[in-house]
C-alpha cells in the first residue's frame, strides 16, 4: 500500500516536472517578450512624446479645451497622457503575445480580437480629439459673434453650440467603438428630436407675439437705429 | 509676365489696343450704378485741367455688378467733361472695364488695375472710390509721383471729429510708432502708387493668402513703410461717408487690423530695428477736423463694451496679460461710463493683442473679433474726453495716443515672443 503511494506520488511529481520542463522555455519566451515589449513600449513613449512637442500639441490641445477638461478631472497633460497611452498599448499588446507564447488554448482568439479593435480604437480617439477641437472653435465663433452683434445671452448660446457638438462627437466614438451603438442613436435622436420641438413649441405655441415683436424688432427697427448712432471707423 | 496670366484675354485684348499711358486712374466697382456716373465725370475733368497732354486710361474693376455698372464706365463720353469745362485733351481718353469675378474682391479688383499699371508701363496709377471723387483728388494724388518721384500718396481728408475712430486711434498710432512713418489713412480708399512700388507689391505672396484678399490697401502701405519707399501725403477736402462700414465693424476691423497685425510678422526684422520718425511731406493742408455736434448713442457703448468684457473674459485670458485684463474688467464693473479707457491702457491692449495674433493663441480671427467690443469702450471714452474740445485738442488727444504706443514699443518686443 505504502509502495503505490510512493509510486503515485513519484509518477505525479515527475509528470509536474515534465509539464513544468514543457512550459519553462514558453515561459521564459513569454518573459522575454514582456520585457522587450517594455524596452520597445518605453521607447515608443519617448518617441511620442517628442514628436508631440515638437508638433506644439499641448497648444493643439489647449485651443481645443481638452487640457481645461484634463485640468479639471485632476489628470496630466494631453501631451503626457497621450504618449502613455502609447507605451500602454504597446505594453498591453506585447504582453497578450507573450501570454499567447504559453499556448493556453482558446487565448490566441482573445489577442486577435484585441489587434483587429487597436485601429478603431485610434480612429475613436481621433474623432474624440477633433470633435472637441471642433466644439470649442464653433462655440467660441458662436460666443464671439453673439457679443458683437449685442445679442442676448451669448454664453447660453455658445454653450449650446459646445454641448450639441460634444454629444454628437461622444455618439460618433461610442459608434466607432461599436459600444451600445442601438442605445446612443437611439438616445441622440429622441434627445436631439426632443430638444428641436420643445423649442419650435415654446417658439411657434408660447411666444408667438414675443417671436413676432423680436423678428420686427431685429429686421426693421434696430438695424435702423444702429445705422444711426454708429460712427464710421474709417 | 506672371500678372497676365489671370487677367482675360479680353481685357488683355483691350489694353493692347491702348499701348502705353502716362497715368491709369483705377475705379474698383460693385453695383455703383448710382454714383459712378458722377464719379467718371469727376475723373475725365480732373484729367482735362490738369493732365491734358499725358496719356491717361481710366479701368474699371468690376466684381459682377448687377445693376449695369460696366456699361455705364465704358459708355461715359468725354465731351460733357470738355463742354463744361472747355478744355480739351490731345490724346484719347480710354475707359475700360472688365470683370475680375463674379462678386466682390478687394485683392482681385487692385491686383487687376496694377497688373493692368504695370502692363501699360504707366508711371502712375491713381486708386479711387466709386462712391465720390473730386476732380482735384487725381491731380493732388497723381502729381507728387509723376513730377516729384514719390512712390505712394496716401489721402488726408477733412473729417467729423468723432468719424474714422480706429484710424485715430488704432491704425495711424500703431503705423507710426511700428513702422515710423506718420501716415493718417494707412488703409485709403483713394491713394496713388508708383510703377516700382506697384510691381513690388505685385511679386508678393499676399495676394494668395485671405488677409491679402479682403485688405489690399493696408496691405499695400504696410509694404511700402517696410520697403522704405517714398512716401508722402496730398490733402483732398471732405471725405464722404461710406455706407455699410459703420453697421460692420468686424469687417472692418478684420481688412485693416487683421492685416497690420498679421504684417508684422512678416516685416519683424524691419519694424524691430526701427527707430524714429521717417519724414513723410504732406501735400496741402494737414487733417482738418469739423466740430459740429452728433448723437452717438454712449449708453449702448458702453453696454457692449461691459458685455463683452464679461462675457468674452475666457477668451482675453488667452490674449492679455493678467494685469490688463484685471483693469479691463475693474473698468467695466464700474458704473455708466465710470471708467476711462486711458490711452495707455488702450496702447498696451491692442499691442498684447498683436503679440498674441504674432502666437497664434487662439484662431486669428477670432483674435480680431475679441478686439471689437474693447474698441467701442476706447471709443467712448476718446468720445467723452473731446465733447466739447476744438480742433487742437483733437490734434493732441491723438498726439498723446500716438505717444503712448511709441513708448510702449519696447513693451511690443517683450510680449511679441510671450514674455507678459
Amino acid at each position: 500500500m505504502r509502495e503505490m503511494i510512493m509510486n503515485e506520488l513519484t509518477q505525479t511529481t515527475q509528470e509536474l516536472a515534465r509539464g513544468f520542463a514543457q512550459y519553462l522555455p514558453r515561459l521564459i519566451v513569454m518573459l522575454i517578450i514582456v520585457l522587450v515589449g517594455w524596452l520597445i513600449a518605453y521607447l515608443l513613449k519617448m518617441i511620442a512624446r517628442s514628436i508631440l512637442r515638437l508638433t506644439k500639441f499641448a497648444k493643439l490641445s489647449e485651443n481645443a479645451g481638452a487640457t481645461q477638461l484634463l485640468k479639471k478631472a485632476a489628470l496630466p497633460s494631453s501631451t503626457e497622457l497621450l504618449s502613455s497611452f502609447v507605451f500602454w498599448v504597446a505594453w498591453i499588446g506585447f504582453i497578450l503575445l507573450g501570454v499567447s507564447a504559453l499556448g493556453i488554448g482558446g487565448f490566441e482568439e482573445h489577442v486577435s480580437r484585441f489587434f483587429l479593435f487597436l485601429p478603431r480604437l485610434f480612429v475613436a480617439l481621433v474623432i474624440l480629439f477633433f470633435g472637441l477641437l471642433a466644439a470649442s472653435f464653433f462655440s467660441r465663433a458662436t460666443l464671439l459673434a453673439a457679443v458683437n452683434a449685442h445679442s442676448r445671452s451669448p454664453r447660453l448660446l455658445s454653450l449650446s453650440v459646445r454641448l450639441i457638438l460634444i454629444i454628437f462627437t461622444v455618439s460618433m466614438v461610442f459608434e466607432e467603438l461599436g459600444i451600445a451603438e442601438q442605445t446612443i442613436i437611439l438616445a441622440f435622436g429622441i434627445g436631439f428630436g426632443a430638444i428641436m420641438l420643445g423649442l419650435a413649441l415654446a417658439f411657434g405655441l408660447g411666444g408667438q407675439d414675443l417671436a413676432r415683436e423680436f423678428l420686427e424688432r431685429r429686421l426693421t427697427r434696430e438695424r435702423k437705429e444702429e445705422k444711426e448712432n454708429e460712427l464710421s471707423p474709417l | 509676365m506672371a500678372e497676365e496670366s489671370f487677367l482675360t484675354d479680353e481685357f488683355l485684348r483691350q489694353l493692347i489696343n491702348v499701348g502705353e499711358v502716362d497715368i491709369l486712374i483705377g475705379v474698383p466697382t460693385h453695383n455703383n450704378a448710382k454714383t459712378i456716373g458722377p464719379v467718371i465725370q469727376n475723373i475725365q475733368a480732373g484729367i482735362l485741367k490738369c493732365f491734358p497732354r499725358e496719356r491717361v486710361v481710366i479701368i474699371n474693376a468690376d466684381g459682377g455688378s448687377r445693376d449695369g455698372t460696366p456699361d455705364l464706365v465704358a459708355g461715359a463720353s468725354i465731351s460733357d467733361a470738355q463742354h463744361a469745362s472747355n478744355l480739351f485733351t490731345l490724346r484719347t481718353l480710354h475707359s475700360i472695364s472688365t470683370q475680375y469675378a463674379d462678386g466682390p474682391d478687394a485683392g482681385a479688383a487692385l491686383r487687376t488695375m496694377l497688373a493692368a499699371a504695370e502692363l501699360l508701363r504707366a508711371k502712375v496709377a491713381v486708386v479711387v472710390s466709386p462712391d465720390s471723387v473730386e476732380p482735384q483728388w487725381i491731380q493732388r494724388l497723381a502729381v507728387p509721383i509723376y513730377k516729384d518721384n514719390f512712390d505712394l500718396v496716401t489721402p488726408v481728408y477733412r473729417r467729423h471729429k468723432f468719424e474714422g475712430l480706429l484710424m485715430r486711434t488704432l491704425l495711424y498710432p500703431m503705423t507710426r510708432a511700428v513702422y515710423g512713418y506718420a501716415i493718417r489713412e494707412p488703409y485709403a480708399s483713394e491713394f496713388a502708387v508708383s510703377d516700382r512700388l506697384a510691381t513690388d507689391f505685385l511679386a508678393t505672396e499676399e495676394w494668395n493668402d485671405e488677409l491679402g484678399r479682403i485688405g489690399p490697401e493696408m496691405g499695400l502701405t504696410t509694404k511700402a513703410m517696410a520697403g522704405r519707399f517714398h512716401l508722402c501725403q496730398a490733402f483732398l477736402g471732405t471725405k464722404a461717408p461710406v455706407e455699410g462700414t459703420s453697421s460692420d465693424l468686424v469687417a472692418a476691423m478684420r481688412r485693416t487690423v487683421g492685416v497690420l497685425f498679421s504684417s508684422l510678422d512678416t516685416n519683424f526684422p524691419v519694424w524691430s530695428a526701427s527707430n524714429g520718425l521717417a519724414p513723410v511731406p504732406t501735400f496741402g493742408s494737414p487733417a482738418e477736423v469739423t466740430l459740429e455736434p452728433v448723437s452717438v448713442d454712449r449708453n449702448r457703448l458702453w453696454e457692449m463694451f461691459t458685455t463683452g468684457v464679461s462675457e468674452l473674459e475666457p477668451v482675453f485670458r488667452s490674449i492679455l496679460s493678467p494685469s490688463t485684463l484685471q483693469e479691463l474688467v475693474g473698468l467695466a464693473s464700474g458704473g455708466n461710463g465710470a471708467g476711462k479707457y486711458g490711452a495707455e491702457l488702450w496702447a498696451r491692449t491692442v499691442y498684447e493683442f498683436a503679440a498674441a495674433y504674432h502666437r497664434s493663441v487662439i484662431n486669428r480671427d477670432h483674435i480680431i473679433q475679441a478686439l471689437v467690443p474693447l474698441y467701442r469702450g476706447r471709443t467712448l471714452t476718446f468720445i467723452s474726453e473731446n465733447e466739447s474740445t476744438s480742433a487742437e485738442q483733437i490734434e493732441s488727444s491723438i498726439e498723446c495716443q500716438c505717444a503712448e504706443f511709441e513708448r510702449l514699443k519696447p513693451y511690443l518686443l517683450d510680449t511679441w515672443n510671450g514674455g507678459k
